[in-house]
């Protein structure tokens, strides 16, 4: 059952499924990391991109226009939940952020649920992605999927041109490294947080776009990606967006790989049924045994922000 | 401030000892327990609405009884769905209650209203402890025991000349029992048996392997809104066309809409399609899709089903719904036109029915549409009522 072409294909499924989760997380990992903010609310911003994108798109027919008209939005959306909602949070405690955010998501599901129904929508594939692609000899792959890991590729190398190379990623490592400093040399930290917050936003409302051809745009789609993600922003240490890309794409593969052969591998020893029982059970339990194992080792995560 | 305290504990106490407002013996209190918020509820207010439709068409008099019917939203938490039956059975003094959709919240609040002696029509969730042992005059399902729709499947694709199938489902009780229920029926060579989370969105790596299998034909039971992701990832690695693909409650009136033309040539088995030929479904779908706007799904026909079921019973008894032992025997003659045509009782208080196979097809206005493809099973009986005691 386990051939190398299935290998292959269930290693590109991981990139993929890594490369959403980097989006997503990117986000996450920067509002914690410098803004010191626990922003549970960040899978339903993923969540109100999706449905923007998939409004956009019906409305003028293009799918990558409906994607790019819903940056801007979320944007709006995000700075006003920044100014609003967030900047009360600031100087509290973790337990409070996390509860406002709570009472964020639970306030925005249902808001979406009002205006868009509760039955999801629907985003067609667009018509020059639809299809498969042969990688070689005959193994398919469907050539969406190939254009998620392609964007997501481009997205990280822009976001490490934007941190390594310009004024605000400098205020960006900056922020994340020592923020007390930051505001004592007299940069502008309200602005940079609303800045960082937006940009988070968008990463993630263009993960919520582009995951809207593959999985269902309905509520609550972002709240699984939000454990996820918390576990990728541990793993790749708080504030760092190149650990982000690494334990994306770790726990991403380790995720799929995990859930496809570990049945399959219980089997080989165990009985058929309850080979079925607990393979599942271990295949999703595998991101949680690497996340033990990244801490146990390395307590600040793989790339903590600090070390840059 | 103490005073005000013992004053109100006083009002309270005598509000309390009031007698209950004494209630005209021409009124039928029925309370409808349904998923009405969250990501679940499209499917309840299907039910809700076949239900209502059944109540108006007879002017809001169920076996000619003013019909007082309360809506109550349990989400989907069986501890609400428990203290809601509570409610309902000692306060509220409901006389039959109904609107249960899913098997958590059935197993939660059906002890509580059987145990009352009020009347429970079950109209989706057939767990197998309520057809079996834990059976009870009280209650009454308008749907089917859990495994048969599967069963029927498996019937189906077994008929179709199948000979290796690739599983998949849900990694949940209500999945495994899917696919035991699907095996009794299929003797073919089953090549492959996946069991993905619960409430997983991708299933990239699962398609992966059934496409690379030696299967002929997948069988897929993905429970809740994931479904649709399945389905459309399904037709996007290529699949529907080399390995047809059969399901269970994924592809129907209320995903039809997200799935569009992707869910084409898909096939089910079902016991009541829109199209099943007989008079009451006919009026039934007209009537229903005049009033609500949409196509009506298995559910709101159950839901339908149950108004009618309820409103035959009544006029049998003249009304006299406090003779409970008469008004059970006559839930159990069902003496209603169903809108799937033969509709009896077996011994556990679940139908005798057929079961049909579907396939999407697209009507002459191009909306898509489950058809029946024909009978698979006649007067199909579950396999638990022999281990109910009631005979």
């Amino acid at each position: 059952m386990i051939s190398p072409a299935l290998v292959l294909v269930q290693t590109l499924n991981g990139v993929q499924f890594g490369m959403m989760l980097f989006l997503f997380a990117a986000g996450l990992t920067l509002v914690l990391g410098i803004m010191n903010l626990v922003n549970l609310a960040h899978g339903s911003i993923y969540m109100i991109g999706a449905f923007l994108a998939a409004t956009f798109s019906a409305w003028t027919g293009s799918f990558i226009l409906g994607l790019l008209l819903a940056l801007p939005a979320i944007f709006l959306v995000a700075v006003a939940v920044e100014i609003i909602v967030l900047r009360a949070l600031y100087q509290r405690s973790h337990l409070d952020q996390v509860l406002a955010t709570f009472g964020i998501i639970l306030l925005l599901n249902e808001l979406v649920r009002m205006i868009w129904g509760s039955s999801g929508l629907y985003v067609a594939m667009p018509g020059f992605l639809a299809g498969d692609v042969t990688l070689f000899s005959g193994i398919l792959y469907p050539t969406y999927r190939l254009a998620v890991i392609a964007l997501g590729l481009i997205v990280a190398a822009g976001l490490y041109w934007v941190i390594a190379w310009t004024r605000l990623g400098m205020l960006i490592r900056a922020g994340a490294s020592n923020r007390e400093m930051v505001e004592a040399i007299g940069v502008d930290i309200r602005l940079l947080f609303t800045v960082v917050f937006g940009l988070g936003a968008m990463l993630a409302a263009f993960a919520g776009g582009l995951a809207g051809p593959i999985l269902s745009v309905d509520t609550g789609m972002g709240d699984s990606v939000l454990i996820l993600a918390l576990v990728v922003i541990v793993i790749g240490g708080i504030g760092s967006i190149r650990g982000t890309f690494v334990a994306a794409l770790v726990i991403g593969v380790v995720d799929t790989i995990g859930r496809a052969f570990l049945p399959g591998l219980f089997a080989l020893f165990l009985s058929r049924p309850f080979a079925d029982a607990i393979g599942p059970a271990c295949g999703s339990m595998l991101i949680y045994i690497v996340m033990a194992v990244v801490l146990f080792f390395r307590p600040q995560g793989l790339f903590p922000a600090r070390n840059g | 401030m103490r005073t005000r305290i013992v004053m109100l504990a006083a009002v309270a106490a005598l509000v309390a000892a009031l007698p209950a407002p004494s209630r005209a013996a021409d009124t039928l209190k029925i309370g409808f327990i349904g998923t009405f918020s969250g990501p679940s509820a499209v499917l309840p207010q299907n039910l809700y609405d076949g239900f209502m439709l059944g109540v108006d068409q007879v002017g809001g008099k169920l076996g000619g009884l003013k019909t007082e019917i309360s809506k109550n939203d349990v989400q989907f938490k069986p501890d609400i769905a428990h203290q809601v039956a509570e409610r309902l059975v000692k306060s509220d003094h409901v006389d039959i209650v109904t609107g249960i959709l899913f098997s958590n919240i059935m197993m939660a609040a059906y002890d509580t209203i059987v145990d009352s002696h009020t009347i429970l029509i079950g109209s989706n969730a057939g767990p197998s402890p309520i057809a079996g042992k834990d059976c009870s005059p009280y209650f009454f399902s308008t749907s089917w025991q859990n495994d048969q729709p599967h069963a029927a499947v498996g019937k189906f694709v077994q008929e179709q000349g199948v000979k290796r199938v690739f599983l998949v489902a849900s990694n949940y009780r209500a999945g495994q029992d899917a696919l035991a229920g699907f095996k009794s029926q299929y003797k073919g060579e089953i090549v492959g048996e996946l069991y993905p989370a619960l409430g997983q969105q991708d299933y990239s790596a699962e398609i992966a392997q059934i496409a690379a299998s030696k299967a002929d034909a997948t069988y897929a039971f993905i429970a809740g809104s994931p479904a649709v992701n399945f389905v459309r990832q399904y037709a996007d690695a290529g699949l529907m066309k080399r390995k047809p693909l059969y399901s269970a409650f994924m592809i129907y009136e209320v995903t039809l809409p997200q799935l569009g033309d992707v869910a084409l040539g898909t096939r089910s088995a079902a016991s009541w399609t829109p199209d099943l030929d007989n008079p009451q479904n006919r009026a039934f779908v007209a009537a229903f899709r005049q009033k609500y706007h949409y196509m009506p799904s298995l559910y709101a026909a159950q839901g339908y089903d149950s108004a009618r079921l309820i409103d035959a019973a009544i006029h049998q008894i003249h009304g006299k719904i406090a003779d409970k032992q008469a008004l059970i025997a006559a839930l159990d003659k069902a003496d209603f036109q169903s809108v799937r045509g033969a509709f009896r009782y077996n011994s556990n208080h679940f139908p005798i029915q057929n079961f049909y196979g579907t396939e999407i097809e697209k009507d002459k206005s191009g909306m898509l549409y489950v058809h029946d493809k024909g009978l698979i099973l006649r007067d199909y009986a579950d396999s638990y009522a022999h281990l109910c005691p009631m005979k």
